[in-house]
This record gives structure tokens, sequence and C-alpha cells, in this order.
């Protein structure tokens, strides 16, 4: 273990952590932009600088030593993440209320901390870039006028999902996220798995229909077998998001295109409610004790013609494994082990 | 080591000897780039084709830049019997004539020479005592413009290869001690000692290691490395492969911007010779060491000189630059393994370092600063070119002596050096001596070697505007601080030279640079402001007279000037009216003209085009009269 101080507050944290991991042991907050607990540190955006024995380093990378002696508020930190800050806000397309991360913005949250006043910030000349939002993507949108760069995608990208389809393309003030060509996100090779804008700390990466919900539920993902872990956000009756749940053993919070964006089936007015029966040609409304009643009967009328085995099951990997189980029980007491599972085909 | 050098420079010793004794004349052409772009193949062309018209034989042979820009294209002729004389300003046409007057009818056309290599052509300036030649002294340069690139032997001739074979009769240990004791400092713009570099990559274990030699020189009107490598690519190569025996590395990179075709091919060229007479390859001079030397050619990003950067940059990665803390390039460089990364120059100067001694070294420039300095001396200067000086000169002698002066007469304002990361230093400063300390204690740099002088027709804040342009666009854009950091400082720039600036813009120019320095990953935004700040450290006035005044003392801010004609001097005769593009001219015969400055564009034709005798129309700054 390594102790040090931090503003004065005496810590313990083990060798190796970093003089971020030691402030938040204490309480202390440190700004961040750039840093996300799940990925490799880069070290890019600047605004978590402190003071550690004199000299200016960023918390999150710097190495804690014994005996060091850490200022997260002395005037050249402040400085620094001062000037960070408002330098990221001259950059970025500051109208909140358009945006669908708006409170829950981390660009929000650190110019709170560090104190941003309009009389400074209208000493600054604007720069936000004229860019066009790419929308090609079906699921959301990239607004690079909204952009920090702080890679958290990009690392997203290549070390949660290994897929790599963006990176950081061109120099200088024209720096910005880009696919291999820099095409639209539609035609890379993203695979709209969603995992950047759960990360993303602003509204840059986002969903296209995002609606607030009203309260969240447990639940887990009907789409396969996997059993991923979610949280539905519901509004009254309706199903309005999903997220990955973090404590899920499955899925440690992570979900793919399907289940984090394919859930406006259950609201869909195509969706069946009742069973249809086909009379005359034409599928009409049945009640359940009607459609299982013609069920049972063909089965059995076909068995008895042709034989058990002209009887087959197919399943479904969106159903439990208690409803599989209960399915190949039907199929052999009907006579026949001709069952099989869509995952299979 | 020496003993199987020994026949091989023997031999070159020879046809070096049998060259400068030779019957023929020989015909020396500065063919480097810049020689190039003057169009010294042409005139070479122009040389062969008059001596073949005049059936004379002569040797005419290709070499590096000698630094004298200011009088491109130069050729050297050396007579039998007679001194060698540098002609300097050659045409393809001037080229016919001097083989016909002086190798025809033996007049040496005193005319057209630049100077000679002793006093007996009377009428000629000796070499060694012109004014530029006095202040320099050649350590990186000395072969440039003299040998050969493309000969080994010619290099082979001037002591080449004596600190390398001398350095594989050492030990590793006492070739780093040797650079230790001399105090050889990177050329590169930090001034690392290369001596402590050198050693901690010796003293890293691992099975494999590798030299690098940076050759990325990305700084807008720096071309020293580029002549070294185009002159005299030799020592370079030879400097690589005593870092090689020195640390342990069986492999080097030279990293070139593949904007240097011909530093490219001579590199390309020298390495072939170099591996054929076994001075690079397996077993070099049967000394067991083995040292291999790969071109890698960069695709031009400032950037990618820095040093992690780079390394990315060969690994074919996006060249960022590793924020601190990381591992140290000599302890993980290139693929992870310890690398020795030094500067084209650093490289240049150790061969001669290792054959002459330290002491030797030690006995050029300053106690803290050994041996020279390379500059790109360039802008409002009688003589602009490469030159090399004793490092502590002082900067009046450069750009007074070498330099002959600043251009036109005119007044000499600031001296810029460091490029992108260095500062303008205004005239009290010129007693300064030139070296890494002294410079950044100043506000500026060493950097590469830029050096632009200005004069009085220069604004302070468009120069410093002219660098911050140069580091927006080469920033690797992944810090807040040096990506939005030098675009904020610029569109403040812009506003002050266009009249819009505010009473607070200075105060928060000089917070932000600083906050800039602090927070950036690398060099390139830790010094970016610097043009900022020096400007505004020294020439503070003329912030405050844009702001406050919406003046440019200097006439050059477009927004801040008008034009005006004198009616006392005005002959009305029209010149103006007919040149003016958007006709805001207004005149008759014997009335004097009058520029409607609402219509006026500030293009500046009637200014240029009113004669001199006239001088009529006037270029000033701050409230027309007229518009009030
Ligand atoms: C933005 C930036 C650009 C650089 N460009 C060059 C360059 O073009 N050539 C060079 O030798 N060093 C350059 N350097 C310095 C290198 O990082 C490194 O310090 C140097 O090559 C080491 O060689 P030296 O010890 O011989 O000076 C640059 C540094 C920075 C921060
Ligand atoms: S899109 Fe979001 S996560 Fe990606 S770099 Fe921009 S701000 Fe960061
Ligand atoms: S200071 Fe500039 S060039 Fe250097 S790492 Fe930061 S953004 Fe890149």
């Amino acid at each position: 273990m390594v102790t040090l101080y931090v503003d004065d507050l005496a810590v313990s944290v083990e060798k190796g952590s970093t003089i971020l991991d030691a402030a938040r042991k204490l309480g202390i907050y440190i700004p961040t932009l750039c840093y996300h607990p799940d990925l490799t540190t880069f070290g890019g955006c600047r605004v978590c600088m402190v003071e550690a024995n004199g000299k200016l380093v960023t918390a999150c990378r710097a190495p804690v030593e014994e005996g060091m002696v850490v200022r997260t508020d002395s005037s050249a930190a402040r400085q620094v993440q001062r000037t960070v800050v408002e330098l990221t806000l001259s950059n970025h397309n500051g109208d909140c209320l358009t945006c669908v991360k708006d409170s829950r913005c981390k660009l929000q949250e650190v110019a709170n901390y560090v104190g941003i006043t309009p009389e400074r910030m209208a000493m600054l000349r604007s720069a936000v870039p004229e860019v066009e939002v790419d929308e090609s993507n079906p699921f959301f949108k990239l607004d690079r006028t909204r952009c920090i760069l702080c890679g958290i995608c990009v690392r997203t990208c290549q070390e949660i999902n290994g897929v790599a389809a963006i990176d950081f393309g061109f120099r200088g003030h024209k720096t910005t996220v880009v696919t291999i060509g820099n095409k639209g996100l539609a035609e890379s090779r993203c695979e709209s798995c969603g995992e950047c804008l759960e990360r993303c700390p602003t509204g840059a990466l986002a969903r296209k229909d995002y609606e607030q919900p009203s309260r969240e539920v447990k639940s887990v993902c009907p789409y396969c077998g996997v059993g991923c872990g979610i949280y539905l956000g519901v509004r009254g009756d309706r199903v309005v998001s999903v997220r990955g749940d973090k404590d899920s053993p499955v899925n440690s919070g992570q979900l793919c295109v399907k289940g984090r964006f394919g859930y406006h089936f259950i609201n869909h007015p195509d969706r069946l409610t009742a069973p249809l029966i086909k009379r005359d040609g034409v599928f009409v409304e049945a009640s359940w004790d009607e459609a299982l009643d013609l069920v049972a009967a063909r089965f059995l009328e076909t068995a008895k013609h042709y034989g058990p085995d002209a009887l087959a099951g197919i399943s479904s990997a969106r159903c439990t494994t208690e409803e599989n189980y209960l399915f190949q029980k039907l199929l052999r007491f009907l006579g026949t082990n001709n069952i099989d599972h869509c995952a299979r085909l | 080591m020496r003993k199987v050098l020994e026949p091989l420079r023997q031999e070159a010793i020879q046809r070096w000897q049998a060259l400068q004794n030779s019957d023929k004349p020989v015909i020396l052409v500065g063919a480097a780039t810049c020689g190039r772009a003057s169009g010294a193949l042409d005139v070479m062309a122009a040389i062969e084709d008059k001596l073949r018209e005049q059936g004379r034989d002569a040797i005419v042979r290709q070499v590096g830049c000698i630094g004298k820009c200011h009088s491109e294209v130069l050729v050297d002729i050396i007579k039998p019997g007679r001194p060698r004389i540098t002609y300097g300003h050659i045409t393809p046409e001037l080229a016919k004539q001097l083989v016909e007057d002086y190798l025809v009818n033996d007049n040496p056309r005193t005319d057209l020479a630049v100077c000679a290599a002793s006093g007996e052509e009377t009428d000629i300036p000796c070499a060694d005592e012109l004014p530029d030649s006095k202040h320099q002294i050649r350590v990186v340069m000395c072969n440039c413009g003299h040998i050969d690139p493309g000969s080994i032997d010619d290099y082979l001739a001037q002591d080449g290869y004596m600190g390398l074979a001398k350095a594989l009769e050492m030990t590793p240990q006492e070739i780093i001690e040797v650079l230790k004791q001399s105090g050889l400092r990177g050329r590169g713009g930090a001034g690392f000692p290369a001596g402590r570099k050198w050693e901690s990559c010796l003293k890293a274990k691992s099975d494999q290691k590798y030299v690098i030699c940076n050759a990325d020189e990305g700084d807008p009107g720096a071309f020293m490395d580029r002549s070294v490598l185009e002159g005299d690519p030799y020592s370079v190569i030879e400097g690589m492969a005593i870092a090689g025996y020195a640390i342990g590395a069986s492999k080097g990179y030279v990293y070139v911007r593949a904007e240097y075709p011909l530093a490219i091919r001579q590199l390309r060229l020298a390495i072939q010779q170099a591996k054929e007479k076994n001075l690079l390859g397996k077993n070099i001079l049967g000394s067991g060491f083995d040292f291999e030397l790969e071109i890698f050619q960069g695709a031009g990003a400032f950037v990618c000189g820095e040093s992690t950067a780079l390394v990315l940059s060969i690994e074919g990665r996006r060249g960022m630059p590793k924020p601190l803390p990381r591992p140290r390039t000599t302890e993980e460089g290139l693929w992870g393994k310890p690398t020795l990364l030094n500067n084209v120059k650093t490289f240049a100067c150790v061969a001669q370092i290792i054959h002459r001694g330290a002491e030797w070294f030690k006995s050029i420039g300053t106690e803290k600063c050994p041996g020279t300095a390379v500059f790109a001396l360039t802008g409002k200067v009688n003589k602009s070119g490469l030159i090399e000086v004793p490092m502590g000169i002082q900067l009046k002698k450069i750009i007074y002596e070498i330099g002959g002066g600043v251009a036109g007469g005119r007044e000499f304002k600031a001296v810029q050096t460091g490029g992108p990361s260095g500062g303008c230093l205004p005239a009290d400063l010129l007693d300064l001596p030139v070296d890494f300390d002294s410079l950044t204690a100043a506000g500026s740099m060493m950097g590469s070697g830029g050096m632009v002088v200005m004069d009085d027709s220069t604004c302070m804040v468009d120069v410093a505007r002219y660098f911050l342009e140069f580091t927006l666009e080469e920033s690797c854009g992944q810090c807040t601080p040096c990506r939005v950091g030098t675009e904020q400082m610029l569109k403040i720039l812009h506003d002050i030279c266009e009249g819009k600036g505010r009473e607070e813009d200075i105060d928060l120019l000089v917070e932000m640079g600083k906050a800039i320095i602090d927070g950036s990953i690398c060099g390139l935004g830790q010094s970016a402001p610097n043009p900022v700040l020096s400007t505004i450290r020294y020439f503070r006035d003329e912030y405050e007279a844009h702001i406050r005044e919406k003046r440019c003392p200097a006439l050059v801010c477009k927004k801040l000037i008008y034009y005006r004609i004198d009616p006392d001097k005005c002959q009305a005769c029209g010149r103006c009216l007919k040149a003016c593009p958007v006709q805001a001219i207004t005149g008759a015969k014997k009335t004097p003209h009058v520029i409607d400055l609402s219509k006026c564009t500030k293009c500046g034709v009637c200014f240029e085009i009113c004669p001199d005798r006239f001088s009529a129309v006037e270029r000033k700054t701050g409230q027309a009269e007229e518009l009030n």
C-alpha cells in the first residue's frame, strides 16, 4: 500500500493506483472527460490536471507515490482545468435543450464543477465546427458539433467490441472521429451495438428516438439464449428504452444491436395479440380455446393418418429453457423426436 | 579495425588527389534541392553542352549545398594550377559564357565570382575572409558542397569512417564516455545530452534494439537536415553505425519525409555504397558487428517529428505523442524495444567527435553547449542561406556580419528563431548569445534551426498569426489545450488584425497561452503559444495599437490600412486611375486624383504603380479623415 495526501487528507491505496483512484477513495472530486473505468486511460482531455509534488500531472494516468502531496485545487491546476473546460465549450454546440444528453451530460457536470461564467465565455470566440450530423445509422446519430474528442467511443469500439470501426481522423483543428474512408456509419464496419453511445459523455453519439423513461424494470433480454441482463425503461405501459445491466454476470452491461435497439415490437400495432385462424382463405381472429382445439385436432388427425413422424416442431431461441423443455415434452407425447430449434437453422 | 579501413582509405585518397591535381579543369555544380530549384541541372547541362561544343575536356561533378543560397546557382571551377573560384547567380547562358571565357580564353570573369580559395586572384575576395565565412565553423556541413554525395570515396578521403573504425576498437562504454565528455547535445531542438541518452539505451536490456535518425524536419522554412542528407549522407550513416555499436543495436531506420526525394535518393545510394565496402551490413570491417539501415518515408506531418509519434508512425499507426507518464523511448521504443532517436545533425557530429576527440569538439562553442549550430537564415536579410556557427555567437554577428544586415537598408525589428515553436526577439536582445539555454530563457527556442529576420515592415501580430496557423493545422488533435487552444488564440489574433480586438484580449492570450503550455501533452502544444507570448512580451505596444487605436503600425493588416493620394504630390498622370481594378479612383487631367475609400479594396495597385518620382499614393493606418 502507498500512502499519500490529497488536499491535506491522507489516504492509502494499492501500489500502481492512480491519483484519481486515491482521490475517489477519499470522495474528492477530480473532473474527468476522457476517462472511463471500462477502458484504457487516454489522457487527452487534460481536465483532470492536478498538482502532485508541485508538478502538474493528469490524475487519470499519474501513479501514486509514497508521501506524495497532491493538490486538486491549486491555482495552477484550477487554471488548466478551467481553461480546458472553457476551450471545450467554445468548440462545442451548446444548445443543451435540444440535446438528448441534457442533464445526463458529463461536460455539463464538469463545467458546473470548475465554474463557468457568462463573462468568461463571452470573452472567447465561438469555434463550433460546421459539420453535418451523420444520421446514416438507423438507431443513433453522430453529431460532431457536440463531440469533444475524448476518444471514449474509439476505445470502446476497439477494446470492448473488438470491431475498431471508428478512429480519430485528420489533424489539428480538423481532427474528428471517422470511419474507414470517412463514410457514414451505416457504410462502415460498425455493428450498431451502441456500446459507444452508452459511454459518450456528451450528446455527440446518441439514440435517435430517445425518450426519458419514468421508471425502470429489471429483466432479461428475450432475443437469444445468452440471457443478457437488461433494464427496460418504461413510461406508463410503454417500453421506451433498454439498457444493459452492469451487475449482470452474463453481459456486464453490454448488449448487441437487437437487445439494445430492437424493442419497438413490444408496442408495435402490427404485433399479434390474439390467435388467427384462416377461414375461406382469410385470417380471422379467434379465441385461444378455439385455436388450441383446432391445432390439437389437426395434430391427432395427421398422426393417425401418416404416423407421428409426420409431425415436427421447431422452437424459438426466444423461449426460456423451461418453455423449450415443455415443448419437447409435448412433441414426444405426440410420439415424435422431430424437434429442432431456430438457433440451429 | 583501422587497419582494415586503411587500404580503402588510401585508395580513396589517391583518387581524391588525382582529382585535385588533375590536368583537366574540375567543375563543381551545387545541385542540392536548393540549387536545383534555381536551375542547377540546366546549368550543368549547359556546361556539358558547351564543353562538347568547344571540344574541351573537364570533370563536371555534382556537389551538395554549401549554404550560400543567396547566390544560387553556384558553380566552382578549379583549373589546373589555379585556385578554386566560386561563381554565383549562374544561369545556363552565363555558364556557357563562363566556359568560353575562363576555360577557353583564360579570363577568370572576376565579375561573376563570389570568392576564391586563396587570395591569388587579386580581384576576387578570399573565401575564408568573406565576412559571412569568417564567423562560420563547419563541423556538420564540413563536406557539404565539397564532396560528391554520390561517391563514398570522396567521403573516405576526408577522414570518413575513421570514427567508426576507431569506435569498433573501443568498448561501448568508452564511446559513450567520449560522447559525454564532448558535451554533445541533441540537435533536434531540445538539446538533450546525447551521451546520457545513449547510455540509458545501452543499459536497457533487450534482445533487439534500434537506432533511428530523425530527419522529419517539419518546421516551415527549415532545410538544414535535408541539406546534410543531400550533401553528405555518409556522415549520418557513419554516426548511426557508431550508435548501433555503442548501444547494441543491429538495425537502424532513417525517418525522412517523403517530400525529400533527393535526400532519399542520395541516402539510398550512400547506403548501397557503404554496404559494398562492408561499412554497413554484416561483420563491419571484420569486427563482428552487424548493422542494417533502412529508410522509412514519413508522410509529412510535423507532429511525427516528436519521438513517440515518430515511433508509432514507423509502426504504421496514427502519429500521436504518448502522454506522460510513459516509458522512455530509450527503454521502450519501436516495437516496444529500446530505441535511440537522434537528429540528423547529432549523428553527423558523432563520427568526428570519436575521430578527433572530445576536447576538439569542446573547443568549439560554449562550455554548456559545445559545437556548432546550423541555421537556415532567411527573411529580410541581405544574404540568406544555410550557416553553421559556433554556439554562443551573438545574434547580431549572425544577422549583420554573416547575413550582411537587413535587406534594402531598412530597420531591423525582430528575429524569429525556432520556427513555430520559437519566438521573436527584438533589437535590444541582439547581443544575446545563441545557444539552447539563452534562447529558451528569452522566450524563444533553438528549435530545429530556422532564423527569420524581420524589418520594420513586419507586423508582429501578423507574424504570430502566421505561425499559429501552422500549429493549428499540424497539431495531432488529441489534447484539448493544443487542438482548441491554438484555434481560439488564432481567432483572437484574426480579430485583432481586423480591428475587432477587445481590450481584454491581450491578457486573455497570455493567460490562455500559459494554460496551453501547462496543459499540453507534447512539445508541439507546449511551445505553440511561444510566437504569441514572445511578441506580446516584446511588442505589446503593437498589439495595443491594433486594439485601442485600430492601427497597424507596420502598415500590414489590410483591414486597418487605407490608401490616400496626396493632392500636393499628385501629378495627375492617370496611371493609378487606369490600374485600379475597381474604379475607385477619380480624377482628370491636371486635377489631383482621389480614392473613393468606400469602393477601395486595398489591393495596393495604385501604391505600387505611382511613379517613385511622385510617390503621391500613401499607405496609412488608423481612421481615414475622409471617413470621419
Ligand atoms: C512537434 C515536434 C516536432 C519535432 N520535430 C523534430 C524534427 O523534425 N526533427 C528532429 O530531429 N527532432 C524533432 N523533434 C524533437 C524530437 O522529439 C526528439 O527530441 C529529437 O529527435 C531527439 O534528437 P536529438 O536528441 O538528437 O535532438 C520534434 C519534437 C516535437 C515535440
Ligand atoms: S463521439 Fe462522444 S465518445 Fe466519441 S469522441 Fe466524441 S464525445 Fe467522445
Ligand atoms: S500537444 Fe498537440 S500535438 Fe501534442 S499531443 Fe497534444 S494535441 Fe497532439
